[in-house]
């Protein structure tokens, strides 16, 4: 068994220099890194790239990062819900890349399974277009998108064992799967993690090749964006 | 005339058993509602799950079980949970049967735009661009006209475009209507509005052919 596993969350960000592009899983809220997010801010690293579907919201998840004026361009699909980075983003102090939902999981997929492009209808005729080879397939246009380069990925997964097999959970899985083994070093944080041999491997969703570190986080506080429910 | 509601209700009648829908955020949401229970339907979110119940009861959220919208929801019997690359392989590869999304602006030849008003709003696209761009049937669940009273109904769209000819069905609080090759095709009038309204209220070619009935709801 080849051990991935660190003991402190320090250990989970060494390496992270300014300037860095990173990988971040999560869909608003829901799978986040919140531990790495945090140690990030401590750190201090300027100058960051990110690649997240979102940018959290104003106090947490990577709002947390912006507030301290440490990212300075975000790659995202949506980036409804946070006033900071709209406020950073209309007066140009943050640089932003709005990309479609499905082309962002498969640039990192494209990463991970080393495919330099792709093609994808997505996007044809409209601004995401702009300076990109376009072809005709089967009749259809499609653009040429790119694979993500990045220097760390920072993934949330619900169990995980010392040799980095992952399961996830739920609608937290999103786009952690995708981006383990996109970049150059792959940092899980799990809420439970146990020795190898105590996950089924018939149940692994993620194998531990593609991760070169991993920890149990010391607490999640799991923040739900939108709280809704329905009477009994 | 329509209300959301009154939109989404006229919707769900285009909803066919064992298909599988993706609903957009919004008016579309509401569509799930009123699916006939005696078919069997599923519902996709992008963000990774097909076999979307309810919202949980009070006390039973789980902050790892959100829609799209980052709603709390639940799931019912038969329902998985996937990555996001395989979501968007169930969209892109046309395994989603009927795609009910909004729109701020549709044009005559099927562009659409709804993510982008430059200066303004700039929240991004999400998942719409993949979603218009590859799927065979859209409907566009929105109002006819906008908060200052102008048709959303266009022969050119003046926003950032979504996609490229891509709508082939629009549902409003006025009317249903078609997508075809010299504008939008009248199909039916929502209860109680007139040919002549709808016609007022819609910018782009508006093709009137014979009769035009009332939409039935349920």
């Amino acid at each position: 068994m080849i051990n991935k596993k660190i003991n402190t969350v320090q250990q989970a960000v060494e390496g992270v220099k300014d300037g860095m592009t990173l990988m971040l899983g999560g869909f608003g809220l829901c799978g986040i890194p919140e531990n790495a997010i945090a140690e990030l801010v401590k750190l201090g690293v300027k100058n960051l790239t990110c690649i997240s579907n979102n940018a959290g919201v104003d106090e947490f998840g990577l709002g947390l990062l912006l507030q301290q004026r440490q990212i300075k361009k975000m790659i995202s699909s949506y980036v409804g819900e946070n006033d900071e980075f709209e406020r950073q983003m209309l007066s140009g102090e943050l640089e932003v890349e709005l990309t479609p939902q499905g082309t962002l999981a498969e640039k990192c997929r494209a990463a991970q399974a080393g495919f330099p492009a792709f093609y994808t209808p997505a996007g044809y005729g409209t601004e995401v277009a702009e300076g990109k080879e376009s072809r005709e397939f089967n009749g259809k246009m499609h653009i040429l998108e790119k694979a993500f380069e990045a220097d760390f990925a920072f993934v949330k997964a619900w169990k995980g064992d010392e040799a980095g097999n992952l399961i996830f959970k739920g609608t937290a899985r999103n786009f952690n799967p995708c981006m383990c083994g996109a970049a150059k070093i792959t940092v899980v944080e799990v809420e439970e993690l146990v020795p190898a041999g105590e996950l089924d491997p018939n149940q692994i969703h993620i194998p531990g090749i593609f991760v070169q570190r991993i920890f149990q986080g010391e607490t999640f506080e799991k923040r739900i964006e939108q709280r809704t429910v329905r009477q009994r | 005339m329509l209300d959301k509601n009154g939109i989404a209700k006229r919707i769900a009648r285009e909803v066919k058993d064992g298909y599988y829908v993706n609903l957009g955020i919004g008016i579309p949401t509401l569509v799930a509602n009123f699916v006939r229970d005696d078919i069997e339907v599923e519902f996709q979110s992008e963000n990774g799950v097909l076999g979307m119940g309810p919202f949980p009861f009070e006390g039973e959220e789980d902050a790892d079980i959100i829609n799209a919208g980052k709603q709390t929801i639940t799931t019912l019997p038969g329902a998985s949970f996937f990555d996001s690359a395989t979501s968007f392989a169930m969209i892109r590869g046309k395994h989603v049967d009927l795609t009910i999304l909004g729109a701020m602006e549709v044009a005559e030849n099927g562009d659409i735009a709804n993510w982008k008003i430059p200066g303004k709003m700039v929240k991004g696209m999400g998942g719409a661009m993949d979603l218009v761009a590859s799927a065979e049937n859209i409907i566009v669940a929105m109002m006819h006209t906008n908060k200052r009273g102008e048709s959303k109904l266009l022969k050119k769209c003046s926003l950032p475009l979504t996609g490229v000819g891509c709508v082939k069905k629009i549902v409003t609080n006025l009317a249903v209507l078609e997508v075809v090759e010299s504008g939008f095709k009248l199909l039916e009038r929502a209860p109680g509005v007139s040919v002549e309204e709808i016609d007022k209220a819609t910018e782009g070619n508006l093709i009137i052919e014979g009769d035009i009935p009332e939409m039935k709801l349920l």
